[in-house]
């Protein structure tokens, strides 16, 4: 079942195109992988498909629905959730308060009753906040619950990201570089966590550097440069289209098509 | 007609001063992202040292000579002793800073000067000139030719010298500005120092028509970074029109609507244009990137 | 959290041990009467914390529903023929709701737009209220009728402390209140990350504007408050010169710190006062000892000491 499409995006800045009629479309429960070197156009289309940036041209639905130049909020409210490359995180609250933040929408809110913090406000807190450490457990931050989220690893902020995200619990995940500037331990873990997100139904939309990552874990692969799609398929489809060894991996790639 | 064109020459007269005291802001945030709200005690001291140091009997031109270099020392001192020292705080604890540099310049200028009005002698006499039907003070023309002569000469420095380009390319990327060898702690003392005298000069063509006394820099300041923000902070010709723009609407608005509400049509103005242009009138429009 | 829960009312007691305890080493009522300044301005900063602190938005025009506040004590019990407290009341009523129409365009700007935005609406209303003196006396302020509750009538200062003082306590817990809230964690996050903060669902517009009305609302009512407790009012409440002495007490103690706008308005209030000794030197010391503290201590008098603590312990 479809769950997010993006039909024909087209975004310019200062006449420069940076995405150029890319589209494709990701199933519920599908890790979908989008790649290409760095410049290409992955975080400016995230930026489309979450309401950050306004496409020139193009649709984007979600659910069936047309959600073309919604706001962030109003995409976040029907179910999409994303990471961001470079941290986005709350860095003065403390790693289960960004989680705690991240689950807003399944909360109450209610000037009146925060102000004067009623039982049911302090009621919904805790249970927010047993939930928000479940989430920190899932990415393995549950022992730095209470820390400082400023005062975390790089590659800890990068899962409390994920960790926030999920505690939305969205049907549609945008994950940009997650393993970036992670060493082989943390990126097997969150090589697990992606597949964990994925058997739950959601849809996982993946940005990744790491090659062996990437093949491994998706279902679909599309190839993006300087803004157009390349190819879309398998891995193995990918791995085998001579055209990408030559964008993608530059000519040495294409000796030595095994790093990818 | 002729009411119309008084209206306008008073109204650009007090802009010009607007104009270079947000020159001066403008400067300086280029430089160093600092709001200085000690820019109007500038024209303060321009004025009050002009205006002590002639009464002293030094002739007028030596006596704002002076008050320009002290102006300029001030300035300096301001970066050297409260800004530099608090590189890396946030910008409202340096919004802080400078607001206690005022009220430090303003209780400094109290006691070695004192709470009185003063004048300083028009440069060129009182006999008005008629211009277009409307009686004009000399005096509105040295103020509008300086705040030009000021203008050229701050284009021509940060066009056409070397040093001049360093200032620019500090306001554009100060990171990359230091990684070509500019030493950016040179640049922000330049722009303060620069600002102060600008802002002296100001005070100084402005108090034969206006007067001075020790606490004229608050209001100021508050109407250059108002014409700062009006044209777009950062933007020295936003700068130089929304200070022009501020004074006019003043004018206007005093002579035709209403005189106790002078000050309230320039704030109108200033929220009606922020919320159709957030940038102010020649601001740049930024993509936020993430 | 717990421990968090603990130092939270920890605050409170202390706090409310300190306004209980103090007359007890008052010389005279002067001291009374700086206290009550103390306690009211805190109350007015707490709640501009919780704009700047928490939401990180800038008012330097805060000085604006400070003004309507006093007034509106003043003009409804003389003009109206409201009882002082209805006056209050409909004061913070109609700061509200000027700070959610004006809240709405005003802050969608960003820092230095949002600051000079701010300043022009504050601006405004110090105009208004200084030009229109059928209704406001002009520069030269009117008088504020006593507050009478069911025929008591509150006068003396050694009253308004413990009017003030219970008016602090009460903004205290609630801006303590709203830290554990989705309300306040939706303010602390769009303060660090705007575009995090809508991605994950939060409206910041309306969180904003929430944030922008509180402390309207604060400020009004310490308007009235000292209003009512001077007796008088002039247009220097609403002026620009006490919406940067509001954002200095708030910086200068700590933003983001109950406590610190508590001691930022204790530093602003008394310093002049102690300083009067030294006369034509006050405004020099004034601005000399606001440079220095915030060179030093540049996140806040009660962060900076927060942390000077916890690191000499370890
Ligand atoms: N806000 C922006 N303003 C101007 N150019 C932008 C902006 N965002 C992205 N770009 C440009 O779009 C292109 C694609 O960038 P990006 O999406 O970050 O690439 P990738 O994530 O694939 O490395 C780059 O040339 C970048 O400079
Ligand atoms: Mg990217």
């Amino acid at each position: 079942m479809t769950i997010l499409k993006v039909d024909d995006i087209g975004i310019a800045f200062g006449g420069v195109k940076a995405i150029d009629g890319v589209s494709f479309s990701v199933d519920a429960g599908q890790i979908f992988s989008i790649i290409g070197p760095n410049g290409a156009g992955k975080t400016t289309l995230f930026n489309v498909i979450s309401g950050i940036y306004e496409a020139n041209r193009g649709r984007v639905e979600l659910s069936g629905e047309n959600v073309t130049s919604f706001t962030p909020d109003a995409l976040a409210t029907r179910g999409l959730s994303r990471t961001f490359q470079n941290l986005q995180i709350f860095q003065r609250m403390t790693a289960v308060e960004n989680v705690m933040v991240g689950r807003h929408l399944r909360e109450r809110c209610n000037l009146f009753a925060d102000l004067f913090r009623l039982p049911s406000v302090i009621r919904q807190n805790r249970n927010t906040r047993d939930a928000a450490l479940n989430f920190l457990g899932e990415v393995g931050l549950r022992g730095s619950a209470d820390m400082l989220a400023g005062s975390l690893s790089y590659g800890a902020c990068k899962r409390l990201e994920i960790a926030r995200a999920l505690a939305a619990e969205p049907n549609v995940l945008l994950l940009d570089e997650p393993a970036a500037g992670c060493n082989s331990v943390e990126t097997e873990e969150i090589d697990r966590l992606i597949w964990r997100v994925a058997e739950k139904g959601i849809a996982v939309v993946l940005v990744e550097h790491d090659m062996k990552l990437v093949m491994k874990i998706s279902h679909r692969i599309l190839v993006l440069e300087r803004g157009r799609l390349l190819i879309e398929g398998s891995p193995r489809e990918v791995r085998d289209n001579p055209a990408v060894l030559e964008a993608y991996l530059g000519k040495h790639g294409a000796r030595q098509p095994a790093r990818a | 007609m002729p009411e119309f064109f008084q209206f306008l020459v008073s109204g650009l007269t007090v802009g010009a001063v607007y104009a270079l005291v947000a020159l001066g802001f403008t400067l300086v945030y280029s430089a160093s992202d600092v709001v200085n709200f000690a820019q109007g005690e500038f024209v303060m001291l321009g004025g009050m040292v002009t205006v002590f140091v002639s009464t002293a009997g030094v002739p007028l031109p030596l006596a704002a000579l002076i008050a320009v270099g002290v102006s300029i020392v001030i300035g300096l001192l301001l970066y050297w002793l409260a800004i530099a020292p608090a590189r890396g705080a946030s910008a409202i604890s340096l919004i802080i800073i400078t607001i206690g540099a005022s009220i430090f310049l303003r209780g400094a200028a109290q006691i070695v000067f004192d709470k009185q009005f003063h004048k300083l002698p028009s440069f060129s006499g009182d006999t008005p000139v008629n211009l277009f039907g409307a009686a004009v003070q000399p005096q509105s023309f040295w103020v509008l030719g300086g705040a030009a002569v000021i203008v050229l000469l701050l284009y021509v420095f940060l066009e056409r010298t070397l040093l001049g380009k360093a200032v620019l390319a500090t306001a554009a990327n100060r990171l990359a500005a230091r990684l070509v060898g500019i030493n950016t702690a040179t640049i922000m003392a330049l722009a303060f120092g620069g600002s102060a005298a600008i802002g002296g000069i100001a005070g100084i063509l402005i108090t034969p028509i206006t007067l001075t006394s020790y606490d004229v820099g608050t209001q100021l300041a508050l109407k250059g970074f108002a014409a700062a923000m009006l044209g777009g902070m950062g933007n020295p010709l936003g700068a130089v029109v929304g200070g022009l723009l501020l004074g006019s609407l003043e004018a206007f608005g005093a002579g035709y609507i209403s005189s106790t509400y002078k000050d309230a049509f320039a704030f109108i103005v200033i929220l009606v244009v922020l919320f159709t242009a957030p940038q102010g009138l020649f601001g740049r429009r930024a993509v936020e990137r993430v | 959290m717990l421990a968090r829960l603990s130092q939270r009312y920890g605050v409170l007691i202390a706090l409310a041990a300190i306004i209980a305890l103090l007359p007890l080493v008052f010389p005279s009522t002067y001291y009374y009467r700086v206290a009550s300044l103390v306690w009211v301005s805190a109350f007015a900063a707490i709640g501009l914390n919780i704009l700047m602190g928490k939401a990180g938005q800038v008012s330097l025009g805060h000085a604006g529903f400070f003004g309507i506040g006093a007034y509106a004590a003043a003009i409804g019990p003389a003009h109206l023929g409201l009882p002082s407290l209805a006056a209050l009341v409909v004061g913070a009523g109609f700061s509200a709701l000027l700070a959610y129409l004006v809240g709405r365009p005003i802050l969608r700007l960003r820092g230095h737009y949002l600051a000079i935005a701010t300043l022009g609406f504050g601006a405004l209303v110090a105009l208004v209220i200084t030009t229109e003196s059928h209704w406001t006396g002009g520069p030269d302020g009117m008088p504020v009728a006593k507050l009478s509750l069911f025929g008591w009538r509150a006068g003396g200062s050694g009253t308004w402390y413990w009017i003030a003082g219970g008016l602090l306590l009460g903004g205290a817990w609630i801006a303590f209140n709203l830290d554990e809230t989705p309300t306040g964690r939706a303010f602390r996050a769009l303060h660090d990350s705007e575009i995090a903060a809508r991605v994950t669902g939060i409206d910041v517009n309306r969180f904003k504007l929430q944030a922008f009305v509180i402390a309207a609302v604060y400020a009004s009512l310490a308007g009235s408050a000292l209003a009512m407790m001077n007796g008088f009012v002039n247009p220097d409440q609403a002026g620009f010169l006490h919406s940067i002495e509001l954002v200095t007490m708030v910086v200068l103690g700590g933003l983001g710190s109950v406590v610190g706008s508590i001691v930022g308005a204790a530093v602003l209030i008394m310093l002049p006062q102690f300083l009067t000794v030294f006369q034509e030197y006050e405004n020099l010391l004034l601005g000399f000892i606001i440079i220095v503290s915030m060179i030093f201590m540049r996140e806040g008098i009660v962060p900076t000491a927060r942390r000077l603590i916890s690191r000499g312990r370890a």
